[in-house]
């Protein structure tokens, strides 16, 4: 019995886990308001090994201004050395780091939002491909973590 | 013996789960929170896209309504087209989304209606275009209004999409404008004083959209470059220098300065060759938040000046190659306007 266990195991995270198609864009909603999921995006980006960098307001002045806006913020993250190394080698996808999540209020549930990673991606440069593979899986996983609550 | 018994239960669990579609494949409530809850409420009752729980709604459709809807969307208003999803998966989505309204939907007989379509330019004109727009194209925005004030509760839809006409019968146009949508800004237009020759004039005109179908731009992503690049002939403080000149004479405000690495290395280690110049524009930012509130990601806007091998080199991401992400024609617009804006001030400041 002990020997099938792997084999029987790999079976089922096959099954379970080949639901995910090569979204363009990535989208989940939580049930938890603004400030909750705000902590919770947080949290998952940290526990993938990335440091968020920075929290920016996308709503800045809109209220000041007069316009009427709920929360919305984008995260922006990465890993130190990778921002370095794809920012050298790779100028075109300057624009596109750290990586981000935009994160905005809809009543009192959450949505996040972002574009996915294999779009960095290039034909001419086929070394990139693992290495937003393995973007596109942490990001993948911090969406269902949201969509899970 | 009992060895062989274990194998023969191993053998048919594993039997199990390669011949079936899975639990997670077939799941109704499944499948609608992973592809559908984001736009349309975890219970159907909208946002980005508009409420599907309604049980007028519900009533008035058929399952084949839902299905063709799903599988080709609304090219050019958000609602994406499910291609990867199998027959089995959508009607299993089928069946969750009728479990909030149970009862049996209206069997529409499938003749068609005969109207006049001329009078039915006309009425729409005066009774529909102020909500549905010129020719159908549907309202500012799509779906409900939550957290931006807009000019509807509910945007009304497109009714010259290929998608909406492909999958709406003509008896399921004319019930929906006899009867209205309650809880919707769409009334009963019997009740509303037109008559039901009217509605079928009306319903006539909106069939004739399918002859004049809008020329779409496509969903692919054109693939000019992800990234617009250019050369400055400056030093890094004059290119900063130039690019907010010219930033502030397109009537943007700067928001932010910062490096590439902030936030990532200890102050002392950022890397003051990588600079990010952050700005914004609130009317702007206003209105493509109305038409499209994910869009917010690609918010404020950005221009990023870096030196390399002894060149100062200006980079943005170019917008008319990200809009493809929305499956939004009015965004595309606003999209390419704004690919022009980030060019003419880069262009200002390095030439
Ligand atoms: C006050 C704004 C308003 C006016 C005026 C209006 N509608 Fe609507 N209409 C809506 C909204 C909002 C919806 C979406 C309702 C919902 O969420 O189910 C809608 C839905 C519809 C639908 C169903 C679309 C779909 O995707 O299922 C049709 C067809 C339609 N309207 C036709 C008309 C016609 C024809 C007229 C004129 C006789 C008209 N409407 C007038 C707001 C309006
Ligand atoms: C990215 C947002 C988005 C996603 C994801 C999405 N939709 Fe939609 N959907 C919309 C929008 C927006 C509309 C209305 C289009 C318009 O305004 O012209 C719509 C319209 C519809 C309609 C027609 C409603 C009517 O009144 O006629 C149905 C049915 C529907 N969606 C079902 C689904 C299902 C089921 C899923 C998941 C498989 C889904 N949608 C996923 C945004 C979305």
């Amino acid at each position: 019995m002990k020997k099938f266990l792997p084999f029987l195991v790999l079976i089922l995270g096959l099954s379970v886990s080949n639901q995910s198609q090569a979204d363009d864009l990535l989208m989940a909603r939580t049930n938890r308001d603004f400030p909750e999921a705000m902590l919770k995006l947080q949290d998952s980006i940290r526990n993938h090994g990335y440091t968020v960098s920075r929290v920016q307001r996308v709503d800045i002045g809109l209220t000041h201004s007069g316009y009427v806006t709920d929360k919305y913020r984008v995260v922006f993250f990465g890993k130190a050395d990778l921002v370095t190394r794809l920012s050298n080698n790779y100028p075109q996808l300057i624009p596109y780091l750290p990586f981000k999540i935009a994160i905005f209020a809809e009543g009192d549930e959450t949505l996040i939002v972002a574009a996915n990673p294999l779009q960095l991606t290039d034909k001419a440069y086929p070394e990139l491909e693992p290495v937003m593979k393995k973007v596109e899986r942490d990001m993948l996983e911090i969406f269902q973590a949201m969509r899970d609550d | 013996m009992r060895l062989s018994y274990q194998i023969l239960s191993i053998t048919l669990i594993l039997a199990f789960f390669i011949s079936q579609p899975t639990f997670a494949e077939t799941n109704g409530a499944a499948l609608y929170k992973e592809n559908c809850a984001v736009c349309h409420g975890n219970q159907g009752k909208g946002g980005v896209g508009v409420p599907l729980a309604l049980p007028d709604f519900q009533y008035a459709i058929s399952d084949q309504f839902l299905e063709r809807t799903i599988r080709n969307g609304r090219p050019g208003r958000v609602m994406p087209a499910f291609k990867n999803l199998s027959d089995a998966q959508i009607q299993a989505i089928v069946r969750h989304i009728r479990s909030w309204a149970p009862g049996k939907p209206i069997r529409h007989p499938s003749i068609e209606v005969s109207g006049d379509p001329a009078k039915g330019r006309n009425l729409y004109a005066k009774h529909c275009a102020a909500c549905h727009g010129k020719n159908g194209k549907g309202g500012k925005g799509t779906g409900v209004t939550f957290s931006r004030p807009r000019d509807l509760p509910i945007i009304a839809p497109a009714l010259n999409n290929q998608g909406f006409l492909y999958a709406a019968s003509d008896q399921m146009i004319k019930a929906t404008l006899m009867n209205g949508r309650e809880g919707t800004p769409m009334v009963s237009y019997l009740k509303q004083g037109l008559s039901e020759q009217d509605i079928n004039d009306v319903v006539s005109f909106i069939r004739s959209f399918e002859k004049q179908a809008p020329a779409r731009i496509t969903q692919e992503p054109d693939h000019d470059n992800l990234t617009v690049a250019y050369e400055s002939p400056y030093g890094m403080k004059e290119t900063i220098a130039a690019l907010k000149r010219a930033i502030i004479g397109e009537n943007f405000r700067i928001i932010r300065i910062q490096t590439l690495d902030n936030g990532l290395v200890k102050k002392a280690k950022e890397d003051h060759n990588k600079i990010i110049i952050y700005f914004c524009n609130f009317q702007l930012l206003n209105n493509a938040l109305a038409v499209d509130p994910r869009v917010g990601l690609f918010l404020p806007c950005r221009i990023t000046v870096v030196k390399r091998h002894g060149k100062v080199m200006v980079y943005a991401l170019n917008p008319k190659r990200l809009s493809y992400l929305f499956n939004n024609d009015e965004l595309n617009k606003l999209c390419d306007g704004m690919s022009e804006v980030y060019i003419s001030i880069i262009e200002e400041a390095t030439l």
